[in-house]
């Protein structure tokens, strides 16, 4: 009896063994896989390696409208008449460019050639405006003859400040009989046209950077690639006034009032492109932390343009800026000489006196001298108040504002005369052009951030998604998807709009907090801590098992050797 | 016509390809008698702000206080060299990270920028591709690794993920790493980004040593090679021309006994032709405008009644420390994790079911 016990108490241990086994594999084994692993919501991963491959087609209409007087009645006949033309640029084995121009070629209505014969090329530019508005990105272009006294003699190109320019092309003996040989005629002048007020090879792989690090064999453009700021949704301007010497100069200047009519159209104009916000100080005994030479042959001080470099920043510690935004900065500063060390003049690099008495720094800002010193006699009761003329400091702002946004100056031909910017300090081109190369830009930027963030989370298993990231980078995806398919189409305003809220989603989902790659363990940091919990209690749990495998085994035998 | 002259100019774009620069510097340790790693630390910051970096585009990282500390004898100091000769604290340091705020998950979300949206402008680092940054990091580290704060340590391996992360986001245009603390070298073993050139106090298995104590204050005020690196940035002031293989040869072994060692292998310019002054000073380009604008309009009079328009903005912001939470401190909610003792339990459970069926004198047939 006592051998039953024994073996029933046997068998229970037997089960006992056989049970924990059976817990610790089917529950144990997937509990432990389940809590361990981090959440990792679904990214639309198919999606991104598409947008990878970035395959861009800028699109721009153009309409060529000939004057009376520019096209032969036979060949007046033909027209209206519309040619595309595409050219393809592939930049590297990721990106390609195609770039689109669909040419219009019609002849001018009655109130047209009416607008053209106004005697200079500014007022018919303005009654031409009056009668038709083109849409963003698109152009305007009137032939008018040889013959015409719109433009001076050596000037064949006038470009308005909208989107019209007015050409002028040769007799019509020298240019041919037939429409082809015309449009043939036309065509490079066209192109030339282009090249300037539409966008050109050179910004679109400039806009392309970030995608693309390429080595341009321009050495202007590598210098304007640097000069100007990166695509941001917002901007802080800043305009201090340096006094240094208020025991002598008392200044007043209407900030207020000159931002209000000079600096404000600019950026009204500007607010598809970003936001701005403005504010600015006034800095006393701020010093330029350079002493100016000198010059007994001019009378004056100078400042000449190595030691320009040393001059920023000894000031920039002095000035403030918004502690709440991480808005890229341009300072404006008007620096106003002491009275011991005025006039004091700028000169460049050739020893010649600077007009605008004012340089800029790349991605920085713009510092302007100006001096006070012709206001007021020698010899009379310090301080002295000094009212600033505003218009000439904000002209010199505004011109460097411009330069500092990226709008692309390259030099015209010398055949072409551009007519000053408005009172807005934009012309409409010149912001059909930035913003090209601005969505141009969001679209690269866009793509690589998407997808190196793919990447990212693709290599480092132990980092969590969570589901507002996948969110964002799906938003992100659509947006880019239709700035891409706008951009084909030709709506530039919708594509900039598109491609900005691509940008915002993308650097959010980068950029979130979450995404902190903490979990990096070594191996044998694994081994170390898995060990001594699972060991001890796999040990008797695996022998166990083995003893019952053999004791079953070895019952076997025993039946086989029974039965024979 | 717009026209830009850039004839002269355009050669200062050509010898590095950065427009701003910036600084981040870290001091690890904490305790009074790691002194020599705030000095350190304090002595780049001060050759650096000197140089021209402003301080809104350095980082400074201190894990510990030394100049309020209870132990200074000469208090609101920071003394380099015996004798006192040199105080690195100044007047006018600005610390940006303090104390425990120095951690290896604040420091990499500094140099990533994944930081929460409160996080003031101070304490970001808000480079952009055409930044030079300067990274300096000294404490106590290991053979891969180096420790924060006495708690937790960042390997090589984070710090090379990091800086591959800056780069996919093109958050620098080029970076040069300094680190002085024991077997410094392998910190920078792991870099695969471009554009990267490391410099380290000592090699593997070496360890790297301090440069003499001072009897009154009673601790090693500063490490070697520190040491000879601000002797030889004293002497560089923003218009110099001395170059990268100068800041190679400071401190070789004789008088730094462990040696230095540089890694300019990702680095794309030859070092000879970089510039000191590229990453501790900010020299600015400049270009002379030469252009303006004709404005004719005349400045239109802002009204008299704008005091009926003035509209206050409402203004809103992250809140950053609810007074709610303060008061009512609720503990977090965290992941459920199995209660204490739970795995000692188990093993306890099992033992005593084999012991319980087999018997102790059997345990031999299990074992």
């Amino acid at each position: 009896i006592y051998l039953k016990i024994f073996l029933l108490l046997r068998r229970r241990g037997k089960l006992a063994a056989l049970s924990i086994a059976a817990m610790v594999i089917l529950v144990g084994v997937p509990l432990w896989w389940k809590t361990t692993q981090t959440y990792r919501a679904w990214l639309p991963v198919a999606q991104i390696n598409e947008l990878a491959k970035l395959q861009l087609q800028l699109s721009a209409d153009v309409e060529v409208v000939f004057a009376r007087g520019t096209a032969t009645p036979e060949q007046q006949k033909k027209v209206p008449v519309t040619q595309t033309q595409d050219e393809d640029h592939a930049v590297d084995e990721d990106t390609t460019l195609r770039y689109r121009h669909e040419t219009r070629y019609r002849t001018a209505t009655v109130m047209e050639e009416d607008a053209l014969k106004q005697p200079t090329a500014a007022e018919a530019d303005l009654s031409l405006h009056r009668l038709s508005e083109s849409p963003c990105g698109s152009l305007v272009i009137y032939v008018i003859p040889e013959s015409s006294s719109l433009l001076p003699e050596n000037v064949n190109v006038y470009i308005g400040q909208r989107r019209t320019a007015l050409l002028r092309i040769g007799a019509q003996m020298k240019v041919g009989k037939t429409l082809k040989q015309l449009l043939a005629h036309l065509e490079p002048r066209v192109k030339q046209i282009l090249q300037v007020m539409s966008f050109s090879h050179n910004d679109i792989t400039a806009a392309l950077s970030d995608r693309v690090r390429f080595s341009p064999d321009n050495k202007e453009s590598i210098a304007d690639s640097m000069r100007a700021f990166k695509s941001s949704p917002g901007y802080e301007i800043t305009f201090s006034l340096l006094n240094p010497d208020p025991k002598s100069h008392r200044l007043h200047w209407d900030i207020e009032g000159a931002v209000q009519t000079y600096i404000q159209p600019l950026l009204t104009k500007l607010s598809p492109v970003a936001n701005f916000s403005l504010d600015s100080q006034i800095l006393y005994y701020a010093m330029l932390g350079v002493n100016p030479r000198y010059d007994s042959s001019r009378s004056a001080y100078i400042l000449n343009a190595d030691s320009l470099a040393h001059v920023i920043n000894p000031v920039e510690a002095r000035l403030g800026s918004n502690a709440a935004s991480s808005n890229p900065v341009l300072n404006f500063l008007l620096y106003v000489p002491d009275a011991h060390h005025s006039p004091l003049y700028i000169h460049d690099h050739k020893k010649r006196e600077v007009q605008t008495n004012a340089f800029h720094s790349p991605r920085w800002g713009g510092i302007m001298v100006y001096n006070v010193n012709g206001f007021y006699q020698t010899g009379t009761n310090f301080p002295v108040d000094v009212n600033i003329n505003m218009a000439k400091v904000m002209g010199v702002f505004l011109a460097q504002l411009r330069l500092l946004l990226g709008v692309q100056s390259t030099a015209p031909p010398s055949s072409f005369q551009v007519a000053p910017c408005g009172s807005s300090g934009l012309a409409d081109w010149e912001l059909d052009r930035l913003m090209w190369s601005r969505s141009v830009e969001n679209v690269a930027t866009a793509t690589t951030t998407i997808t190196s963030l793919a990447q990212l989370l693709d290599q480092i298993g132990n980092i969590v998604i969570n589901d507002n990231i996948a969110q964002q980078v799906s938003s992100a995806v659509t947006s880019l998807q239709l700035a891409v398919a706008e951009l084909e189409v030709g709506n530039l305003g919708f594509a900039l709009q598109y491609s900005k809220e691509a940008i915002l989603a993308s650097e959010k989902a980068f950029f979130d907090p979450s995404l902190l790659h903490l979990l990096y363990f070594p191996d044998d940091q694994k081994f170390a801590i898995y060990i001594p919990l699972f060991l001890p209690m796999c040990v008797p749990i695996l022998l166990s098992l083995l003893k019952i495998v053999s004791e079953v085994r070895q019952r076997r035998r025993e039946k086989q050797a029974k039965k024979d | 016509m717009l026209a830009i002259l850039l004839t002269d100019s355009a050669g200062q774009f050509f010898s590095s390809g950065h427009t701003n620069n910036w600084a981040v510097l870290v001091c690890t340790s904490r305790f009074w008698f790691n002194y020599r790693h705030v000095a350190n630390t304090l002595s780049v910051y001060r050759s650096v702000k000197r140089l021209g970096i402003p301080d809104s585009h350095i980082v400074l990282m201190l894990a510990d206080d030394m100049a309020c500390n209870h132990r200074n004898p000469k208090p609101a100091t920071v003394f380099s060299h015996k004798n006192m000769e040199l105080n690195v604290y100044g007047d006018d340091v600005e610390v940006d990270y303090r104390g425990y705020e120095v951690t290896v998950e604040n420091f990499l979300r500094v140099l990533t920028g994944r930081l929460p949206p409160s996080t003031p402008r101070s304490k970001r680092l808000l480079s952009d591709d055409r930044s030079n940054i300067l990274i300096y990091l000294t404490g106590h580290g290991g053979n891969g690794f180096l420790k924060f704060q006495d708690s937790e340590e960042i390997s090589n391996v984070e710090l090379a993920d990091a800086f591959e992360q800056m780069w996919q986001k093109r958050r620098y245009n080029e970076l040069l790493f300094i680190i002085d603390t024991c077997q410094g070298a392998s910190m920078y073993e792991r870099f695969y980004s471009p554009n990267l050139m490391a410099l380290a106090s000592s090699q593997v298995g070496e360890d790297s040593l301090s440069h003499q104590p001072d009897l009154a204050i009673g601790v090693h005020l500063m490490d070697r090679y520190t040491f000879y690196l601000l002797e030889f940035l004293e002497d560089i002031h923003p218009a110099s021309k001395t170059n990268m293989n100068d800041l190679f040869k400071v401190c070789p072994k004789s008088q730094c006994v462990s040696t230095p060692g540089h890694r300019t292998d990702l680095f794309l310019r030859d070092p000879g032709s970089v510039l000191i002054t590229d990453f501790f000073g900010s020299v600015r380009k400049i270009e002379i405008t030469m252009e303006t604008i004709n404005l004719t309009d005349p400045i239109k009079q802002m009204e008299e009644n704008s005091g009926n328009d003035v509209q206050t903005e409402n203004n809103t912001y992250v809140d950053q420390l609810p007074v709610s939470e303060i008061i009512h401190q609720k503990p977090k909610q965290r992941d459920w994790h199995p209660p204490d003792g739970f795995i000692l339990g188990l093993w306890t459970l099992i033992l005593l079911v084999f012991f319980k069926t087999y018997g102790v004198k059997h345990l031999k047939h299990v074992f």
